[in-house]
């Protein structure tokens, strides 16, 4: 749940980035650490294993700017993917503002990439929030598979197991170049920032 | 969804942060609440802490922990505090969304510490719910 600071004239925001386990979340977000790391004041968090899978999250803060004289920062997290992980999942998703839902292209890795979409409903509903009232984008991610031989759904397919009901922006990325990073990042931040507006008086 | 604190209320808490918490010897102290973000913050000393970075991972060390209380049977565990060689960390719940999160070194009387930190949680639980 955003904190608005009066005193301040300050918005805090969380945004969570979800979806299968070796999609492309912390891809994401080392792509966006790498290209604003001028306007980030610190060190991005990783709690990884050694495997270099994420264990907990990946966190860095970032300042938007102003918005109706309010200064906008933005928290950025990832969670785990890996199914096992779930309970720590369901942790970063507590007070969620948006959410990018990072899914695999790959056709190995549908029923995988659909199942974690039920599981953020799933973990969505167990903090009252509805998945339909939640600002959210998906992404759907490494579309450069194709290139090197290996099988990938076509964008109607994965758009019709995904967002048939949810009719949410959808961005296509290869998130391994940054293709469609910046303007998944652009796209959940304006909407978060939308769902905002009532309260940015 | 967003909740909003006055101008008024936060003056209240960080008076509590600024001048009331430091002189139990307390350096660095946030009050946040379990999303990780930051309600109010005071740093005194020439070091200084990442506090986002701070902020995120004391939110979710403690919801880790709290999930931890629920398997061997606790409802929670309301206070956490890590040791070091030289900076500890105190973290303590206070309603059910925020944490106050105190970092002081070695000199400190633990006892009298706690005691202080238990009144400062009342005071800012009188703001929150006010």
């Amino acid at each position: 749940m955003a904190f608005i600071n009066l005193k301040k004239k300050e918005v805090q925001v969380k945004i969570v980035y979800y979806g299968p386990g070796r999609g492309g979340k912390t891809t994401n977000l080392e792509y966006i650490y790498k290209k604003l790391s001028r306007r980030i004041k610190t060190e991005m968090v990783a709690i990884k294993t050694h495997g270099d899978r994420t264990l907990f999250f990946d966190f860095f803060p970032f300042e938007m700017g102003k918005i109706k004289g309010y200064d906008i920062k933005i928290q950025l997290y990832t969670v785990p993917g890996q199914v096992k992980y779930n309970a720590t999942r369901k942790l970063v998703l507590r007070g969620v503002d948006g959410v990018v839902f990072v899914g695999d292209s790959a056709v190995v890795r549908r029923e995988k990439t659909i199942l974690s979409l039920e599981n953020l409903k799933e973990n969505l509903a167990t903090y009252n929030k509805d998945i339909f009232q939640t600002p959210l984008v998906l992404q759907y991610n490494k579309r450069d598979l194709e290139e090197q031989g290996i099988p990938v759904l076509p964008i109607e397919t994965i758009d019709q197991d995904l967002n048939s009901e949810l009719k949410a922006p959808f961005f296509e990325a290869s998130a391994i170049v940054g293709t469609g990073v910046i303007p998944t990042f652009k796209k959940i931040t304006a909407m978060t920032i939308a769902s905002l507006e009532k309260e940015l008086k | 969804m967003a909740y909003v604190l006055k101008q008024t209320h936060l003056e209240d808490i960080e008076e509590i942060l600024e001048n009331y918490l430091p002189q139990a010897g307390i350096h660095c102290v946030l009050l946040i609440d379990m999303a990780g973000n930051i309600i109010a913050e005071h740093e005194i000393g020439k070091t200084k802490h990442d506090i986002p970075s701070l902020a995120a991972l004391s939110a979710a060390n403690f919801g880790a922990v709290n999930a931890l209380a629920k398997i061997i049977g606790e409802e929670e565990f309301s206070v956490l505090f890590n040791k070091g060689e030289r900076e500890n960390i105190h973290f303590s719940k206070v309603l059910d969304e925020f944490l106050l999160v105190c970092i002081f070194d070695n000199e400190v009387s633990l006892g009298l510490l706690r005691l202080k930190i238990a009144k400062a949680i009342g005071k800012i639980r009188e703001i929150l719910e006010s």
